[in-house]
């Protein structure tokens, strides 16, 4: 069978061959079609002169986001080159030159300029991730770039940061199967990513965190680490100083950072000489949980009575001493008060 | 603008100029030098202290990082308040220390109670119902001495406020420090307590002690005798009837008759009035913006 399939290739070939000579002096060449390519690019033996493949699975093509589209669409030189077989070297395909949004995006990414400005080729490019003729929706479960296949896609080259994530709750949780655990892209983001301790992205991480953990960071927002955070400085905690990025623990994991037995160590790296004390701290307070803390509860009730008490109470007296002062001005004196 | 009048009223006696009169005298002395600088300070500070804090208590208001701004960005308001917290602080202490010292070191009287002290007494609750019911023409205005049951209330509500505030303050400041003393729970109380203190204080000053003191009718735009320290004899005669016929009886009213304040003076008065006032009401616009909105 593969003899008789080369035996096929080369006959292919050399009519084709003919054809392409028979063709030559008239005015344009027409496009290869997919069936012309895959005469010489589905054999999976095929080798450019240097020894490197340059074989196409058909099937996986076909399979594929791309399957509908023409090779040439991407290849775009080869549609004007009349001769065949074609050089060794092609020009680069250019995903932009449909994905022009995402491309721009990209561009200003770690991985574009530690490629185009660095000179650091095993820094990523689309094919990288996306992979090239199979390339497949994010919502292909198959797909390189699908929720449940990320960390492996960039694990690929992020080996030590996935083996973390794998350790931690939501690593553990996608393995699970639970479709809302986060995965690099969502805190990294796919195409945008960039360096992850500026401060544009700490700052981002915490929305990320909330958009799954909402009541967790909004009780995050009441402190002062909140507060700042929120203000746009990225000098106080949020939620991965204390808890970690990839390697995020449950509290009662004894290796967590946020474990009772390494607060001070955790609390220690910003607060200096933090006690066993100073961490009774609660960094997600709620008022209105009389479990939590009955002093805050106290503390908020006392504060709502007062403070709309005196307002009001005050607020009237303003009120009235304004329409009776009015009055009084509008009265000619006649010397009775 | 601290003139000669530093003096206690009951020791001094001022060259009168035409006090005999039966009418009342131009101008009579009501606060002293010290007392008008002590405003001036609270009211320094307790603005700087506002807007400098309320960037942070409301976070999530659009206007809360242009305000931060202003102080240089968050660091710098955070900078700005420290400074003005502990200027704030010290001066109340220095308040406190002073009344102690006229109180136990000079013997002076009638500090912590009687006519003139500021200590609340039953008179002022009376007097409180007696003004409600002038309020609703149910009977005549109260005849009021040296302080009103209003500023009575202003008065220890700045004091117990600066006290409250300033012990969370510095527990937020030095929470290490604090938490060998304090559990770390007492951390999310201080600025809790810190926030809602803050908003009963800035809602209170900025609104009903505005209105009190210097927007109601009668006193619009505002009530100079806090920066000249002295009140129109008429003005003391129609709304502190207790003091005035006090001060005639005792014969204390000619020893206390000042010069009017200067033309200088006054507007030095309307031009820190002017600023307080439409600071105080722009920061009051900003909180009513950030709840409403």
């Amino acid at each position: 069978m593969h003899t008789l399939s080369r035996v096929l290739f080369a006959t292919f070939c050399l009519v084709l061959g003919g054809a392409a000579v028979a063709d030559a002096g008239q005015s344009s060449a027409k496009p290869p079609a997919n069936e012309d390519c895959l005469a010489c690019h589905s054999d999976p033996d095929a080798k450019r002169a240097n020894g490197t493949h340059v074989a196409v699975d058909a099937p996986a093509f076909a399979a594929s986001k791309h399957g509908p589209m023409a090779c040439v669409d991407c290849h775009a030189d080869l549609a004007t080159l009349a001769e065949f077989p074609h050089p060794d070297t092609l020009k680069k395909v250019n995903c932009a030159s449909c994905h022009d949004a995402v491309g721009a995006t990209y561009h200003d990414s770690i991985h574009a300029r530690a490629r185009e400005k660095s000179g650091l080729n095993v820094a990523p490019a689309c094919a990288d991730c996306h992979g090239k003729h199979d390339i497949r929706g994010k919502e292909d479960l198959k797909g390189r770039v699908s929720h449940a296949q990320v960390p492996a896609t960039c694990g690929a080259c992020h080996d030590g940061i996935k083996t973390k994530y794998d350790a931690g709750v939501h690593g553990a949780a996608l393995k699970s199967g639970d479709s809302r655990a986060p995965v690099c892209a969502d805190c990294h983001t796919a195409h945008a990513i960039q360096r992850a301790d500026t401060d544009a992205s700490r700052l981002r991480a915490t929305a990320e965190c909330g958009s799954c953990h909402a009541s967790v960071v909004e009780s995050f927002t009441r402190t002062f680490h909140g507060k700042v955070t929120q203000l746009g400085s990225a000098r106080a905690a949020a939620c991965a100083d204390c808890h970690g990025a990839h390697d995020i623990l449950r509290a009662s994991n004894p290796a967590s950072t946020v474990s009772p037995k390494n607060l001070q160590t955790t609390c220690g790296k910003c607060h200096q000489g933090a006690n066993a004390s100073f961490v009774q701290y609660d960094p997600h307070p709620n008022p209105r949980d009389y479990t939590r803390s009955a002093t805050l509860w106290w503390a908020n009730r006392f504060y709502w009575l007062l403070i709309p008490g005196c307002f009001g109470f005050f607020g009237l007296h303003s009120v009235l001493w304004f329409w009776r002062s009015r009055k009084e001005a509008r009265t000619p004196k006649d010397g009775s008060r | 603008m601290i003139n000669a009048t530093l003096e206690r009223p009951t020791i001094e006696r001022h060259p009168a100029e035409g006090a005999i009169a039966p009418s009342p005298p131009l101008h009579i002395r009501r606060f002293d030098g010290p007392t008008r600088a002590l405003h001036i300070v609270i009211m320094t500070t307790f603005l700087g202290l506002s807007a400098t804090g309320l960037p942070l208590l409301f976070s999530e208001a659009s206007w809360s990082r242009v305000l931060a701004a202003l102080f240089g960005g968050f660091h710098g308001a955070g900078l700005v308040h420290r400074f003005f917290g502990a200027a704030l602080l010290l001066a109340v202490v220095w308040h406190v220390a002073n009344v102690c010292w006229r109180a136990f070191v000079r013997g002076e009287r009638g500090l912590f109670w009687g006519p003139t002290s500021m200590v609340p007494q039953p008179r002022d609750v009376v007097q409180l119902f007696q003004q409600i019911r002038w309020f609703v023409g149910a009977g005549p205005r109260p005849r009021f001495e040296h302080f009103a049951y209003w500023e009575k209330f202003d008065y220890w509500a700045v004091l117990w406020g600066t006290a409250l505030m300033g012990a969370a303050g510095l527990v937020l400041w030095f929470p290490v420090a604090a938490s060998r003393v304090l559990p770390g729970w007492m951390f999310n109380v201080a600025l809790f307590v810190h926030g809602a203190e803050a908003t009963l204080a800035i809602g209170f000053i900025f609104v009903i002690h505005f209105f009190n003191g210097h927007l109601r009718p009668g006193k619009f735009p505002m009530d100079l005798v806090i920066f000249t320290g002295s009140v129109n004899g008429h003005e003391l005669r129609e709304e502190r009837a207790a003091e005035y016929a006090r001060l005639e009886q005792t014969g204390a009213l000619q020893g206390m008759t000042v010069p009017p304040p200067s033309a200088a003076l006054c507007n030095r008065g309307h031009l820190i009035g002017t600023i307080g006032l439409t600071l105080g009401l722009g920061l009051v616009a900003l909180i009513l913006y950030a709840i409403l909105r």
